[in-house]
């Protein structure tokens, strides 16, 4: 587009006063947000001691898990939709018939790499069943390349170690469900 | 003659020693407050080696120095040796020169047949105020000759830039440091401070107009952000000590933090009284060794004090484009800097004989012209700096590449504006 082009709608700033042509205020202004700053809360912590707290730990995107359901079974059905979804290519899935009457398939090697993964969340937003969830364990690491593979007993188990404090999406959606019944009775 | 020069290399010892230290922690000191500025912790682990003691990280410095002499002292194919290997030793010395002529009062020890030693390491140095600002602009040649012989255009642009930053703040340094002294009769620095301490007033009180100048020119002669061109590190990778590498390195960042203490010092020997605290310290030029321990911490403190404003200030205001860099030297600082001239040779030709009494009346006087003076002075060149910040793009220089064809779009375009109420 030209520069002359009356399509161009020249905005000018206005002027500088003379209060802030003396810099006074500038100064003023950036001397007290750094001292502002200075004595003000840290917002980093002593790592390894003291963890970092988060606001809200469901929308926090670290480690996967395999969610289980209430009779302690993995939760997924071998859809593949979490692996078609991955930008990285990192889920490998290997399905099986169903020994379970309520589902037909289900999954007897779900292996996520952990090196190659992401952590972009959209297998979580992929997933129809709630079965691959993020959590917010962060500090992963692994002594080997293998190690970092990991398996569908360690995804479970990273279920099993942050199901209390976060609890499965479908238990959410339960207690949600169970709490606007108790709200609104007449309606149900 | 002997008991001369043994009390000098003490001087110079002790000196040597308290400076290195302080170029030390404080690199600790500006990492942390660079930390705490953007709401960090900051270093504050390396304690006692071997132990799980946390002295504050206390320990980073001597781990920091470890480190840095242990590194390969790698010298690229490409430089000059001579010049290369020349660069930093300069540097350093034009940095630590400068100490030889601080003053720090003199000390009665209270021995029989003792005259009282002085705790300068060059005593009653007449030209002092020279000295300083010799060894002050020595400095350049270090970045100068670091930038050269490098072989490197990075380098070279940051050594150019040094040089011409450098030149450009000696004139409103010199031009403040000829008001302090024309004020205080001498060159001898210990006299300046004696008579700050003696009268009481210090000459930031007196003189605030030549203050102002001074600071900023320090601080640019310093190379502290926001005055850093030499070295930033967003355009020129490192600026002159790019192809630097560990001795050499630490040399150059040791005589960066020794130039910023220089600042510091000058500033509170030239315009905050020195180690003179009212009630405090006394005003007479000798003193005992209780009284002269205090005065070397009152002055130390203050010394803290003004490092910790730059370190403040790093942070606080963004760094200069090089040619507001020069506009501030050329065209205000300058101009300040002869104002604050004008205003005391004024004053002790014509104006000081309208004041009928000597002594404070006269003082008062004085300061009440450079307050004045002062005032009126930022407010004139706030009314003739420009109402806007220069990087927009500018309207009336915007070139009309080809007039406007009819039937085209944008006459279309400007036609149904046109129309449109």
């Amino acid at each position: 587009m030209e520069p002359n082009s009356s399509q161009i709608r020249w905005v000018d700033e206005s002027p500088l006063g003379l209060g802030e042509r003396s810099y006074l205020p500038l100064f003023w202004d950036g001397l007290t947000t750094t001292f502002r700053h200075l004595i003000g809360p840290k917002i980093t912590v002593q790592f390894p001691e003291e963890r970092h707290q988060f606001p809200d730990p469901l929308i926090y995107r670290g480690v996967h898990r395999l969610n289980r359901d209430e009779q302690g079974r993995v939760k997924c059905v071998a859809c593949f939709l979490c692996a078609t979804a991955c930008p990285a290519h990192c889920i490998d899935i290997v399905a099986a018939p169903s020994p379970w009457p309520d589902r037909e398939k289900y999954p007897i090697v779900f292996n996520i790499d952990m090196l190659r993964c992401i952590f972009c969340g959209m297998c979580e937003e992929a997933c129809p069943v709630d079965a691959i969830e993020l959590t917010s364990l962060y500090d992963l690491s692994g002594k080997s390349r293998d190690e970092m593979i990991f398996d569908k007993e360690k995804l479970l188990s990273v279920y099993d170690q942050t199901k209390d404090q976060e609890p499965p999406g479908w238990l959410r959606a339960k207690q949600q469900l169970g709490a606007d019944r108790e709200t609104s009775p007449g309606q149900s | 003659m002997i008991s001369f020069v043994v009390e000098t290399c003490i001087k110079i010892a002790v000196l040597l020693g308290a400076l290195m230290t302080a170029a030390a922690y404080l690199v600790l000191v500006e990492r942390w407050v660079a930390a705490w500025v953007q709401d960090r912790l900051g270093p504050n682990r390396v304690g006692i080696p071997l132990t799980k003691i946390r002295i504050f990280g206390l320990g980073q410095p001597i781990a920091d120095g470890l480190k840095l002499i242990f590194k390969e002292e790698f010298v690229p194919g490409h430089v000059d040796r001579i010049l290369y290997n020349v660069a930093p030793i300069v540097t350093f010395v034009g940095a630590i020169a400068i100490y030889a002529v601080v003053p720090l009062g003199q000390v009665d020890l209270g021995i029989a047949n003792w005259a009282p030693v002085d705790l300068t390491i060059v005593p009653k140095f007449d030209a002092g105020l020279l000295f300083l600002f010799a060894a002050n602009g020595a400095a350049v040649y270090g970045v100068i000759i670091a930038g050269w012989g490098s072989n490197n255009k990075y380098s070279l642009f940051g050594a150019i830039r040094g040089a011409a930053q450098l030149i450009a703040y000696e004139i409103p340094l010199s031009l403040s440091l000829i008001a302090i002294a024309c004020y205080a009769g001498t060159l001898r620095i210990d006299d300046i401070v004696v008579q700050q301490a003696q009268s009481g007033v210090w000459n930031i009180v007196l003189h605030p107009l030549a203050f102002v100048v001074f600071f900023v020119a320090a601080t640019a002669e310093a190379g502290r952000l926001p005055f850093d061109l030499p070295e930033t590190e967003q355009e020129l990778v490192g600026g002159f000590h790019t192809e630097y590498s560990g001795m050499r390195l630490m040399t150059f960042l040791v005589s960066e933090f020794l130039h910023m203490i220089t600042a510091a010092v000058l500033i509170v020997l030239l315009f905050l009284g020195g180690w003179h605290v009212w009630f405090l310290t006394g005003a007479e030029p000798v003193a005992g060794i209780g009284v002269a321990i205090l005065r070397i911490l009152v002055f130390v403190a203050k010394v803290l004090a003004v490092v910790f404003f730059f370190m403040l200030m790093r942070w606080s205001w963004p760094r200069f484009r090089f040619d507001q860099l020069m506009a501030l030297a050329w065209k205000a600082l300058i101009s300040w800097g002869m104002i604050q001239v004008t205003i005391l040779i004024l004053w002790y030709s014509w104006w000081e004989s309208l004041v009928l009494s000597q002594g404070w009346p006269a003082t008062l006087c004085l300061a009440v012209i450079n307050w004045s003076g002062f005032v009126l002075t930022w407010v004139v060149t706030a009314m003739v700096s420009r109402p806007h910040y220069d990087n927009r793009p500018r309207r009336d220089l915007v070139r009309l590449s080809q007039p406007l064809r009819p039937g085209s779009l944008d006459n279309r375009f400007q036609n149904a504006m046109v129309c449109d109420p």
